[in-house]
């Protein structure tokens, strides 16, 4: 190939799709909207998701739960840092897409998606730890052997931040996932192109379908449906603004939604566990022990 | 002569003499017994016998923001204090109440109807035994895996319910204090004087004023203390609706909150199960404390081919169980709490009965004043009926089958409830892989209704978020110290 062929080549655009239950659809709606960079230069068209798109989404999350809460603890584990495998290999891809959709060098994308690849690997490390940082056997007054062991709560519909396109996005799904959850996710409405290429990564990495689902749209349009969906367990509002937290905290009060209100948080530092307690159930199970014990043996 | 009557119990009747019960009784803010700013009182009754035991102030709005104001003044000092020094406070707490256990018991019967025999034995021990859990943490907080020094968050404005007044008074406080916090609690109507006795176990611990706040009232007191904008954490104990409506009113806000709600529990009896052992587990499990309890074993999911031996073996054994007067020891099942409850169980009993679910109750006579309701069973229950699906709230047993494990798991898990489950079977790993299944915060694998401060205690789904007591029960008080940003 010589290099004037290479330099009048045409390339190809990519159709951004949803990420639904493991495939790629377009919006319910065929609705798209424009994506620019920071410049206002246009990106590409990414699907406009409807209310139907959302709710499809859950049908989607709720089928993978079982499995995926029921997968070892040390299967989540691997899975999870299959996707810091997988995106590691795409790195390019990512940083360009990272440098247009936040409006920062290459060298700044550059550490913003080392950032995220190391976040997946610190969260796929936690799969297994959590339980026992959190549960435990608790010393009841009597004869009975009692365990407190955490649990995922279910189907979590995540609201990602709208100013960090990528290592936001990351910071706020890892957790929900590590933990056996499975989620709908609301894409920053202004640069959801990260967010979507992250759904080829997550196909491509052991990931079941559904457990993660990606939509991109309106922010308000699509949270509204998942806030008041009666079988969405929870709901993380860190990208949604004051006034939309507000009324997406009333809609999910009608079956009692675990909800994390928006907070300040500065993605580049190393979190803590309150994004992985945040959507996890205790289950205390008591049995009676008998009269026989080893430290009352006289053995 | 008859064998049952020459083996009679003879009356075993609790002393009244024990407590001391004054005329009336005021609010109780910053130390002081006050009345209500706008005068208004309200009567609280014995359910066992419809007497009169004291006229108590009726806490308004104004009167909720002059708590509040104790609190917050109080909170400075309070949350400063080392750990050390506020776990001597709850330990003086645990141990009064250990001491006044026989007055606090005998009064919580008269108050609230349920049997002595049931105060003296669970409800205080456990009141005691929390304060006792709790007030060790104070000084233990930095190793409660929060992050190091976590921080209390402020006035806690809580609000109890009339199932176990003083029991839910002590979930509530005794982890709120111990945090560095500082309190305002709204006992329910109906059971307000343990509450108000307690006030006086916290002048007698020289317990510094407006740390502990106790304003009796109705639900628009308790609204206005969940509204108050200088409230940082709300902690509920109640109904589904209201837990919601408190959910909604906080949406916005930076109030931390915790909701213990309703709950429909299933208890699994499998055909392995030690029978006579279910049986007493089925009966504590519904009722105890006239079933009267979020985490009731309402439902009870029998296997088919023992649920013929089952539910005979359960009505033999409810035959025995003695109805009356709360404070004969002998008692088994006391008094509904209210005139208001016992209208509604018998609602819900009577549309059991008209849906065609089949009812039964022991022979049993019922007292001629009070609030009385007989332990009732209903069989040939489908999951579409009422009495399988709502919150009944009193001693009413639903009976419904199952052929497999697979099939028990999907009725027990079929309610927007999710706060308990029980499970009887000889076999292990069908404890353990049914109990996994089952979503709900607690489950109990051949026994029920069991308490203690060390283990948490809490719903799934619509049974509320957060849980109270052990370790967990410590995160709703506090503010961690996250990494991740400001707070």
């Amino acid at each position: 190939m010589s290099t004037v062929e290479q330099q009048n080549r045409l390339s190809v655009f990519k159709t951004y799709k949803l990420y639904v239950g493991g495939k790629f659809p377009r919006s319910e709606s065929g609705r798209v909207y424009e994506v620019t960079d920071s410049k206002g230069n246009w990106l590409a068209n990414a699907p406009q998701s409807s209310r139907k798109d959302a709710r499809d989404a859950v049908v989607a999350a709720r089928k993978a739960f079982g499995g995926w809460s029921g997968a070892t603890a040390y299967n989540r584990g691997q899975v999870l840092y299959r996707v810091a495998e997988m995106l590691e290999g795409r790195r390019d891809q990512f940083v360009r897409e990272v440098a247009d959709a936040d409006g920062i060098s290459k060298q700044k994308a550059g550490a913003v998606v080392d950032a995220a690849v190391d976040r997946w690997v610190w969260y796929a490390g936690w799969t297994d730890k959590i339980g026992q940082i959190v549960g435990g056997a608790n010393p009841v007054a009597g004869p009975f052997f009692n365990l407190s062991t955490p649990e995922p709560t279910g189907v979590v519909a995540v609201v990602a931040p709208q100013d960090s396109s990528f290592l936001g996005l990351v910071s706020v799904v890892a957790p929900v996932i590590a933990t056996g959850n499975t989620a709908v996710v609301i894409a920053s409405a202004k640069s959801p192109l990260p967010a979507l290429s992250l759904g080829e990564v997550l196909a491509t990495s052991d990931l079941p379908g559904g457990v993660v689902n990606v939509l991109s749209g309106k922010t308000a349009e699509i949270a509204a449906p998942l806030a008041a969906h009666q079988d969405v367990n929870a709901i993380d509002l860190t990208g949604a603004d004051a006034e939309l937290a507000r009324d997406l905290e009333i809609a999910a009060a009608d079956n009692l939604k675990r909800v994390l209100r928006p907070q300040a948080v500065d993605f580049t530092a190393t979190p803590g566990t309150e994004r992985l307690t945040a959507f996890l159930e205790t289950k205390t199970v008591w049995h009676p022990t008998g009269a026989l014990g080893v430290s009352g043996s006289s053995y | 002569m008859a064998l049952s009557s020459a083996f009679e119990y003879a009356p075993a009747p609790e002393s009244r003499s024990v407590v001391d019960i004054a005329p009336s009784y005021g609010l109780f803010i910053d130390g002081e017994f006050t009345e209500a700013a706008d005068g208004k009182v309200f009567k609280t009754v014995s359910p066992s016998t419809e007497e009169v035991l004291s006229e108590v102030a009726r806490a308004g709005t104004a009167d909720v923001d002059r708590a509040v104001q104790a609190a917050r003044k109080a909170f400075t000092k309070w949350s400063a204090l080392p750990g050390s020094e506020r776990a001597k406070y709850l330990f003086r707490i645990a141990r009064i109440i250990q001491e006044r256990s026989r007055e606090l018991a005998v009064l919580e019967t008269l108050d609230n109807g349920k049997p002595i025999k049931e105060t003296r034995d669970t409800d205080l021990p456990l009141v005691a035994a929390h304060f006792f859990y709790y007030a060790g943490w104070a000084d233990k907080l930095d190793h409660a895996g929060f992050g190091a020094n976590p921080r209390p968050l402020g006035v806690a404005g809580q609000v109890i319910p009339w199932n176990f007044p003083l029991l839910m008074l002590a979930w509530k406080i005794a982890p709120a204090l111990a945090t560095g916090n500082t309190v305002v609690l709204k006992p329910a109507e109906t059971t307000p004087l343990s509450a108000l006795f307690f006030a006086d176990i916290c002048r007698q611990a020289g317990l510094p004023k407006g740390v502990v706040n106790i304003l009796p009232g109705y639900g628009d007191a308790g609204a206005a203390l969940v509204e108050h904008p200088d409230v940082n954490k709300v902690a509920f104990t109640g109904s589904t609706a209201v837990g919601k409506a408190i959910a909604r009113s906080v949406a916005g806000t930076e109030k931390k909150v915790t909701l213990e709600l309703g709950g429909k529990g299933a208890n699994i009896v499998f055909d392995d199960a030690p029978v006579d052992q279910a049986v007493e587990g089925i009966v504590t499990g519904i009722f105890f404390n006239q079933g009267q309890v979020c985490c009731a074993g309402s439902r009870l999911l029998v296997q088919e081919s023992v649920q013929e031996e089952v539910v005979d073996a359960l009505k033999r054994r409810l035959a025995t169980l003695r109805l009356g007067d709360p404070l004969d020891k002998n008692t088994d099942i006391g008094a509904i709490n209210s005139a208001e409850q016992l209208a509604r169980i018998q609602k819900l009993a009577d549309t059991g009965e008209a849906e065609g679910a089949e009812r039964w109750s022991p022979a049993c006579e019922l007292p001629t004043s009070g609030y009385w309701f007989a332990p009732t069973v209903f069989t040939g229950v489908t999951q579409a009926h009422t009495v399988a699906r709502d919150e009944i709230f009193g001693p009413v047993l639903s009976v419904l089958s199952f052929r497999t494990p697979d099939e028990a798991v999907a009725k027990a898990n079929n309610t927007q409830y999710g706060l308990s489950a029980g499970i009887w079977t000889e076999k292990g790993s069908r404890i353990l892989a049914v109990a996994n299944k089952l979503r709900a915060g607690v489950v109990w694998a051949n026994t029920f209704n069991k308490l203690d401060p060390t283990s948490p205690f809490g719903g799934y789904k619509e049974s509320g978020y957060g849980r109270e007591g052990g370790r967990h029960g410590l995160e709703a008080y506090l503010a961690p110290s996250s990494p991740e940003g400001k707070r």
